[in-house]
């Protein structure tokens, strides 16, 4: 028991000291066989749903697409900026918050896995082999609490620019807390949870202030949208 | 909300970013390794069993594909915001969706 609490105590110290990493996606060739075919079929019916409600979306009304590319865009742009954090290493947002708000989760899936390629085919930065766990971190799993917790704090009354901030803070956050997860199950060593813990110590302590950030960006481009008319169909629908 | 309180938060986003710099001493850059030595801790054994198909040839060209990434981002980011500005102020003076009065004259 005294030693488990001084393995914890070690731990705290350990993600407490700043150290420089490039905390992002889980590196090429960097997950077991079993596990890239594992996370492939979890990821593979979140993107097909999604290629069919994209599909349906282009369709609908004017600036359907335009509003598509922008929330496409917008992720584009947020995992370009590798900004520096409050542990002496750089990461990135995800900026599929808003996407998941204008458009629900399954469209974002589908929005997350093509920035994922690009940067996995043009920048050596995530994988081909680690696509299919990376898109379900950064495509799945974040764009899902990133609505939920939009959903639910709307329904329960919450001030609409907190609930936004709230969903796109928080998306952001999980994307990098199931990147540790992912690796902790491929790398438990002697403890699962204690694996857990120090992947997070690199991955999702770098995150905060990055998410903070994500969250206020976030609010700032639903806000702006929310001024015109065109775009207010989709603002809307976020809205029920 | 006001354009005081919009100002405020992008201060507040710059200072997020800006304040680790100047406070915490640090590389800021470097390692995807803190995570592969974990991962060597955990088992020594693995080794990754598949490399990047390409890799930027070096930091330099790498650093270009970062900035084309977000340039073509913020491209169509302020595309379609233009546009939804722009739509606006057409509606506005003509009444109607379409070109303004003025723009249609020239």
């Amino acid at each position: 028991m005294l030693k488990t609490n001084f393995r914890l105590l070690f731990l705290l110290i350990f993600l407490l000291i700043p150290t420089p990493v490039l905390a992002m996606h889980i590196m090429e060739g960097f997950l077991p066989v079993k596990w890239v075919i594992f996370w492939d079929l979890v990821t593979l019916p979140f993107i097909m749903v999604g290629f069919i409600r994209l599909q349906r979306e282009a369709t609908q009304g004017p600036g359907a697409k335009l509003m598509l590319a922008f929330a496409g865009a917008f992720i584009f742009v947020l995992s370009a900026l590798k900004m520096p954090s409050v542990t002496g290493s750089c990461s990135h947002p995800t900026g599929t918050g808003l996407a998941a708000i204008l458009f629900g989760p399954f469209i974002t899936t589908v929005l997350g896995f093509i920035v994922l390629i690009f940067q996995a085919l043009l920048l050596a930065h995530g994988g081909l082999t680690t696509l299919g766990a990376n898109t379900f971190s950064m495509a799945v799993a974040g764009p899902l609490v990133a609505y939920g917790v939009y959903k639910g704090l709307q329904k329960a009354g919450i001030n609409s620019n907190f609930s936004i901030f709230l969903a796109a803070m928080l998306g952001d956050l999980v994307t990098y807390i199931v990147t540790s997860v992912q690796l902790a199950l491929a790398f438990p060593g002697s403890s699962l949870f204690l694996s857990a813990l120090k992947f997070m110590g690199i991955f999702a302590l770098t995150q905060i202030p990055l998410a903070i950030s994500e969250g206020i960006l976030t609010v700032l481009t639903y806000n702006f949208l929310s001024r015109y008319e065109d775009a207010k169909i989709w603002v809307e629908k976020g809205e029920h | 909300m006001r354009t005081f309180t919009n100002i405020i938060l992008l201060i507040l986003v710059i200072a997020l970013i800006a304040v680790p710099m100047f406070l915490v001493k640090g590389e800021f850059s470097g390692a995807d390794e803190l995570a592969s030595r974990v991962i060597e801790k955990q088992d020594p054994n693995y080794k990754p069993w598949f490399s990047p198909v390409w890799e930027p040839p070096s930091g330099e060209i790498e650093s270009f594909l970062f900035a084309l990434q977000a340039a073509l981002g913020a491209g169509v980011v302020g595309f379609y915001l233009g546009y939804l500005k722009g739509k606006k102020e057409g509606k506005n003076v003509n009444g109607t969706v379409g070109l303004s009065k003025s723009f249609k004259e020239n």
